[in-house]
C-alpha cells in the first residue's frame, strides 16, 4: 500500500473516528482496556444480537494508532456474524505479530501491516482486538 | 557538564528523561565491574582479603550517604529503592503505631508509590488518608498544610520535589509544622535528593526515601533514613541471614538492633559499591552546582518555548529541571514517539501520579527533566523540533 494513502487513511480515523462516544445502555459488553506498554486507555462497549455484531463504540484517551485502529476495526466488524469477527480478530493478530495471515479477510486493517517496524507501537494496533476479543469470550461465558 | 564521564552521551541523543533514571557515569560502572572482575565476595563473614576489601566498601557507603543528605551512617538502611522504602515505612513501622481514624496526609500529585501503600494500610487499619489542597500552579503551600491538620493527623508523606510538576515543597517549613504538631514527617526524595541539597537533620523527617538510579548510581539499590529512635520499634518485612543474632529449636530468636536488621539476605552489594561511587561523583561536581544549573536550563527551556505557539505549559514556574508540556492536540505518546524520532528521549504519560488529572485536568503530558548533563544545546534542539511539529503525523504514523 502506498505510505501517502496508508497515512491518509490512518489520520482520518484518527481526527474523525467511527463510533466514538459511549452510550447508556445495559444491553451492551463493556470492557476497559489499558496497555502495560503505553498509556492509552480505551473503553469499549459491544452488542451482539443472534450470533452479529449490531454496534461497537469507544471512548477514551489513546495515541494515533490506538485511536485509528479502533475506528476502523470497528467499521470492519459492525454487521458481521461473530465467528467472522473472530476470524479477522486472529488474522489482524498474526499480520501485527509478524506471523502468516489472511490479508484478503482483513480489508481496511490492512494499512496497519507495517506497524511491526515499529514494535513500541504494537499494542498501540492491537488494543481493540483486545478488548473486542474479551467481550466475545465475556458473551460465550454468559 | 561532565559530558566526557557519560558513555550514553557518546551517540547523539538528547536525554531529557532524568527522572525515570538517570545515566551512568563511567566510575560507577567501573566500580562494579571492578567488584565482578576483581574482589566478588559477599559481604559480613569473609575473612580473606576480597571480602574484607567489599566489606569496608559496603561499610564505608552508609558514611557516605550519611554525610551526602547530614543523617547519621547508623540510620541508612539499603533498600531497592524508593518503593521499597516507602512500603517499609507503611507496613513495618505505621501499621504497628497507626489507630482507626487516624489521619495521614498526602498531596494528589504524588507517585503511586507514596499513595498506594497508604491506601493498602486504610483497608487493613482504618487510617483516613487526606489529600492537602494544592496551590493554583499545583504547588504545597504551608497555610494548605496548615489548615489540613486537625487532632487527628499523625502523619504527612510527601514527595520534596514532585516528579510530574517538578515543584519543590518547603520541608524545613513543614517538617517545624510536624514537630510543633507531633505528627511524622515522611519525605519520597527521589526527585530531591538528586538534585538538590536534602538537609535530612534540618529539615526534621523521620523517614528519607530515595533511589540510587535517579543519582547516577545503578538500579537496584536506594535508601531508607530514618530516625534512630524508630530502629527498635519498626519490623523489617524480611527475615532471613544477616539480620538475626540467633533462632532456636522452640522457635524463640533474636533480630539483629539497628538497620542490618533490614537487610535480610545477601543485599545488591554491587549496586551499594555503585551508589557510593554515585554520591561521591556528585559531591565532587558539587550538588549546589547541580541545581543551579538545571534551573538555568529548564528557565532557558521555558523562555525558548514561548516562541512556540502550539505547546501548552503545565508547571512554567517550578524550581526544578522538570517541564510537563503538551503539544496542542496532540496525545502525549504521540509526541514522545514523535521527538524519538530525532533521538530526544523524554516521557510520555501519567508519570505513575495517576491523580494529578484531576488538578491539572489532563491524563498525560510528556515530561522533561534534567540532570547535570544537558545543554543548552539540548534544549534548543527540543525547540528547534517542537517548532515543525505541525509534521507530526508525518512522522509517527
Amino acid at each position: 500500500m502506498d505510505n501517502n494513502l496508508r497515512r491518509e487513511i490512518i489520520l482520518d480515523n484518527y481526527q474523525d473516528p467511527m463510533n466514538r462516544g459511549l452510550i447508556e445502555d445495559d444491553s451492551y459488553l463493556k470492557v476497559n482496556t489499558n496497555s502495560e506498554s503505553c498509556i492509552d486507555n480505551l473503553d469499549f462497549m459491544m452488542k451482539i444480537e443472534d450470533g452479529i455484531v449490531k454496534d461497537i463504540r469507544f471512548d477514551g484517551e489513546a495515541c494515533a494508532i490506538s485511536t485509528s485502529a479502533s475506528s476502523i476495526m470497528i467499521r470492519s466488524l459492525i454487521g458481521k456474524k461473530k465467528e467472522e469477527v473472530e476470524v479477522i480478530l486472529d488474522n489482524y493478530r498474526k499480520m501485527i505479530n509478524e506471523e502468516e495471515y489472511d490479508s484478503e479477510v482483513l480489508g481496511e486493517l490492512n494499512v496497519y501491516d507495517e506497524i511491526c517496524k515499529q514494535p513500541n507501537r504494537k499494542n498501540c494496533a492491537l488494543l481493540p482486538s483486545v478488548a473486542i476479543k474479551e467481550m466475545l469470550e465475556e458473551k460465550d461465558n454468559d | 557538564m561532565h559530558r566526557e564521564d557519560f558513555t550514553m552521551l557518546d551517540s547523539d541523543i538528547v536525554y531529557f528523561d532524568n527522572g525515570a533514571t538517570t545515566l551512568k557515569p563511567k566510575c560507577v560502572v567501573d566500580s562494579m565491574v571492578n567488584y565482578y572482575t576483581r574482589h566478588t565476595s559477599n559481604i559480613h563473614r569473609g575473612d580473606y582479603d576480597a571480602a574484607i576489601k567489599t566489606n569496608k566498601l559496603y561499610d564505608d557507603t552508609r558514611k557516605v550517604v550519611a554525610k551526602f543528605i547530614n543523617s547519621d551512617s547508623d540510620e541508612v538502611i539499603f533498600t531497592s529503592g524508593t518503593t521499597m522504602s516507602i512500603n517499609m515505612v507503611v507496613f513495618g513501622y505505621m501499621e504497628k503505631v497507626l489507630n482507626t481514624g487516624d489521619e495521614v496526609l498526602l498531596t494528589k500529585s504524588e507517585h503511586a508509590s507514596n499513595v498506594l501503600p497508604w491506601i493498602k494500610l486504610a483497608e487493613k487499619k482504618g487510617i483516613v488518608i487526606k489529600y492537602m489542597d494544592l496551590d493554583e500552579d499545583y504547588s504545597l503551600k504551608l497555610e494548605s498544610v496548615k489548615k489540613s491538620i486537625t487532632d487527628k493527623t499523625k502523619v504527612i508523606s510527601i514527595a520534596h520535589v514532585t516528579n510530574v510538576i517538578g515543584d519543590v515543597r518547603d520541608i524545613e517549613g513543614i517538617g517545624k509544622i510536624c514537630r510543633d504538631n507531633s505528627i511524622l514527617f515522611c519525605v519520597d526524595g527521589a526527585q530531591s535528593v538528586p538534585h538538590m541539597k536534602v538537609d535530612f537533620k534540618n529539615s526534621n523527617i523521620d523517614f528519607l526515601s530515595f533511589s540510587g538510579h535517579k543519582m547516577c548510581g545503578p538500579t537496584g539499590v536506594g535508601c531508607l533514613i530514618l530516625k534512630k529512635k524508630y530502629l527498635d520499634i519498626m519490623e523489617p518485612l524480611c527475615y532471613g541471614g544477616g539480620m538475626n543474632n540467633y533462632f532456636e529449636g522452640d522457635n524463640s530468636y533474636e533480630l539483629k538492633k539497628g538497620v542490618t536488621k533490614f537487610e535480610a539476605g545477601t543485599p545488591p552489594i554491587a549496586e551499594v559499591i555503585g551508589l557510593r561511587e554515585a554520591i561521591l561523583y556528585l559531591d565532587k561536581i558539587g550538588i549546589e552546582n547541580i541545581h543551579k544549573h538545571e534551573i538555568e536550563l529548564k528557565k532557558y527551556l521555558v523562555k525558548r518555548l514561548k516562541d512556540v505557539p502550539n505547546i501548552r505549559i503545565y508547571n512554567e514556574k517550578s524550581d526544578s529541571g522538570i517541564l510537563a508540556f503538551n503539544i496542542e492536540a496532540v496525545f502525549a505518546q504521540d509526541s514522545s514517539i514523535y521527538l524519538n524520532n530525532y533521538n530526544i528521549y523524554v516521557r510520555a504519560g501519567n508519570h505513575c501520579t495517576k491523580m494529578l488529572k484531576d488538578e491539572i485536568g489532563v491524563k498525560n503530558t510528556v515530561r522533561v527533566s534534567m540532570y547535570l548533563y544537558n545543554t543548552k544545546e539540548d534544549v534548543d534542539k527540543l525547540v528547534d523540533v517542537l517548532k515543525k511539529s505541525e509534521d507530526i503525523f508525518k512522522i509517527v504514523i
